[in-house]
């Protein structure tokens, strides 16, 4: 079993849900990321979702366009992301990390190499935006199965139920779904919009359903804990790093009371 | 490069998934995905639809005044003293360039779907004034995204806009020119997606806009190809027109895949020069990525990040291009070469002297290698250039060439 379905399978026992973070990697200094992750974890993060930085992500608001090109600015490429992934690792050979970006830089990598060099370097899942099943049908789809890497795809609120079987049927690991219209860090929930769409979602998968998009606190993150098996959550996240550009040290400390504080929140 | 795809294979491309070749596709957020299929249900249905089609070809004749003229340029052909030069003459529809034929079109998308508000990316302005003035026929309600330093260089265009009655909203992220105003439109098409309808300006992002927006601008080439049989007694032995994202030229270009022995040049913004890295010209230096929902030739870093471009003109200041361009490219139907910004500069005064015609910018740079081909060929060969702008949007950033305050 790979880590990501052993990390559900003991929260299910559990009776606890998910709480999984996003962070660009490399956002504002590469040298504060991997410290970072450390952090989220202590204080009660169940599985990372490390960003890759683009130039154009375009389905992200302008939180996480900013936080890419803080990353940028530093020079952080696919490969030192996946350098940050390893270094992790040497403390920490439980918690899954989900690389989320989009495809170019992947692509000029190769499907091949990436798959290999990230499985190599301790990745377990990719979410990539802007690659749907349809494109991914083929040669990212069996690099990824080659190397035991799971996919992750997206659900959103206009996924129609004919598409919601076939993206289920195509993806691994867990969904992700997004649960507003809209960018990230956008617009808030409406939790119970979210648990109507996840109970047509659990018509045809049994992969656990993470919801993002739109949680930006404790009361939020408790609500969609209560209708899904994870909560992923971002821009406050990125909001918080771009706050203490100019005092890097406090970056771990105070992005993780953020994670504890939500925690606490799902588990109460 | 030889053809090693038949050329009937190629006039029928995209394939059902909108590939064209490798290129082309739909590579977007799931957000997006229900949006798209929706749009390429209706286009489709719609696109053969009498009465659709009777419509579009009505507003095309009687709102942009079409067909426009194929112009034969004697003077400017004896100056260059070679093959005759024609101007396909999209600088005359109505708002000044062929980006109208597109957005007739796409508006009549919008109307038939009941989706009351559209929204459109533009660079130069031309594609956004052309959405602006739709969406005042149609009474529409209509933002426009621009670059920042596009809407600095383009004053003129944006003023316009804003007497259509539409909100130009100036975006200040990444390289503030036309690739981050298609993503801020994109950020707002998922946001809003029940209620607005998503112009894109050219032949570029996910399928089914390539197809789409090349089959409304395809009556470019359809009219160039009668008006030249008509008036030459033949086909042209080369076509040339201005390729930013590639919409006017894919228009020029499409109707003619068929017709093998006519070449098709397509001319993009060399900048400052190829060399020199300051250019907009991915099919010429780029190679092939994913960019805008689109697999395509891109200008990017050898880690993938997307450059910033150069270009003195606002319109071909992009990264990408339409993937239709990058699999006539690949099979090699038709060629494209970079114009640097001193030489379509000098063709854009040199047609405005020779001819009385003042060519947009863009333009300019079609112009421009026309003349560099024509020297080369006889005098009985033909070459039709799509002249797909006016230039008086240009008149600020020329006067400011010549340190004249206007």
């Amino acid at each position: 079993m790979n880590r990501i379905a052993a990390c559900f399978e003991r929260l299910k026992e559990q009776g606890r849900q998910a709480l999984i973070p996003y962070i660009t990697a490399g956002d504002p200094a590469p040298g504060a990321t991997v410290p970072t992750m450390h952090a989220m974890v202590e204080a009660g993060a169940d599985i990372i979702e490390l960003g890759i930085p683009f130039s154009d992500p375009m389905a992200d608001g302008p939180t996480i366009q900013l936080a890419c090109e803080r990353s940028l600015k530093h020079g952080t490429r696919l490969l030192d992301v996946l350098d940050m992934v390893k270094t992790f690792r040497e403390k920490d050979q439980e918690t899954p990390v989900v690389l989320m970006g989009y495809l170019n830089p992947v692509e000029v990598l190769g499907y091949g190499a990436f798959a290999e060099q990230a499985a190599a370097a301790g990745v377990d899942g990719a979410l990539i935006v802007d690659l749907p099943p349809e494109e991914a049908e083929g040669e990212f789809d069996q690099a990824m199965k080659a190397n035991g890497l799971d996919i992750i795809y997206l659900l959103a609120p206009t996924t129609e139920e004919s598409r919601i079987e076939q993206v289920c049927k195509a993806g691994s690991g867990y969904l992700y779904y997004v649960s507003v219209k809209g960018v990230t860090g956008s617009a808030s929930l409406d939790v119970q919009a979210v648990a109507d769409k996840l109970d047509v979602v659990r018509k045809y998968t049994n992969l656990p359903v993470g919801v993002g998009f739109g949680i930006k606190d404790a009361e939020s993150a408790k609500a969609v804990s209560e209708v899904a098996e994870g909560v992923i959550v971002g821009s406050v996240l990125v909001n918080k790093i771009a706050s203490l550009v100019q005092q890097q040290d406090e970056i771990p400390a105070q992005v993780s009371a953020i994670v504890a504080e939500l925690r606490t929140a799902m588990d109460a | 490069m030889p053809i090693k795809t038949d050329l009937s294979t190629i006039a029928q491309m995209p394939d059902e998934r909108g590939h064209f070749g490798p290129y082309g596709g739909r590579f977007v957020s799931e957000t997006l995905m229900a949006a798209l299929k929706q749009l390429e249900e209706t286009y489709e249905r719609l696109w053969r639809d009498p009465d659709f089609q009777a419509e579009f070809d009505r507003d095309l004749a009687h709102y942009v005044g079409r067909p426009s003229p194929l112009y034969h340029a004697v003077h400017l052909t004896e100056l260059c003293g070679g093959a005759q030069i024609y101007l396909k003459r999209e600088d005359l529809n109505h708002t000044g360039a062929h980006k109208v034929n597109n957005t007739i079109g796409q508006a009549l998308l919008a109307k038939y779907t009941g989706k009351p508000r559209v929204i459109a990316e533009t660079g130069a302005g031309q594609h956004g004034v052309a959405s602006a003035t739709v969406a005042a026929r149609l009474g529409l309600e209509c933002q426009v995204y621009m670059g920042a330093e596009d809407v600095q260089r383009q004053a003129l265009n944006v003023y316009r806009m804003k007497l259509l009655g539409a909100e130009v909203i100036s975006v200040e992220s990444g390289t503030r020119t036309l690739k981050d105003a298609m993503n801020e439109a994109m950020r707002d098409w998922v946001t809003n997606v029940d209620d607005t309808f998503y112009i894109i300006g050219t032949a570029a992002g996910p399928h089914p806009y390539p197809k789409l927006v090349r089959d409304f601008q395809s009556v470019i080439g359809r009219e160039a190809r009668a008006q030249c049989l008509e008036q030459a007694g033949r086909l042209p032995d080369a076509l040339v027109a201005c390729v930013g994202g590639g919409s006017n030229a894919i228009g020029l270009f499409h109707p003619f895949i068929e017709d093998g022995d006519v070449r098709m040049v397509g001319v993009e913004a060399g900048g400052y020069g190829v060399e020199s890295g300051q250019h907009a010209a991915p099919l010429t230096a780029g190679r092939p990525g994913v960019l805008h929902g689109n697999r395509t030739y891109l200008m990017e870093d050898d880690a993938g990040q997307i450059l910033g471009t150069h270009s003195v003109s606002a319109g071909l200041d992009y990264p990408g291009v339409g993937p239709e361009h990058s699999y006539l490219k690949d099979t090699g139907r038709a060629e494209y070469v970079a114009i640097n910004d001193d030489e379509a500069m000098d063709a854009f005064r040199t047609l405005t002297r020779v001819e009385g015609i003042m060519p947009a910018i863009e333009s300019s740079h079609a112009v421009a290698h026309a003349m560099k081909m024509a020297k080369e060929m006889d005098k009985d060969q033909i070459i039709v250039v799509n002249l797909s702008g006016r230039g008086d949007k240009d008149i600020h950033t020329v006067a400011q060439l010549d340190g004249i305050q206007v």
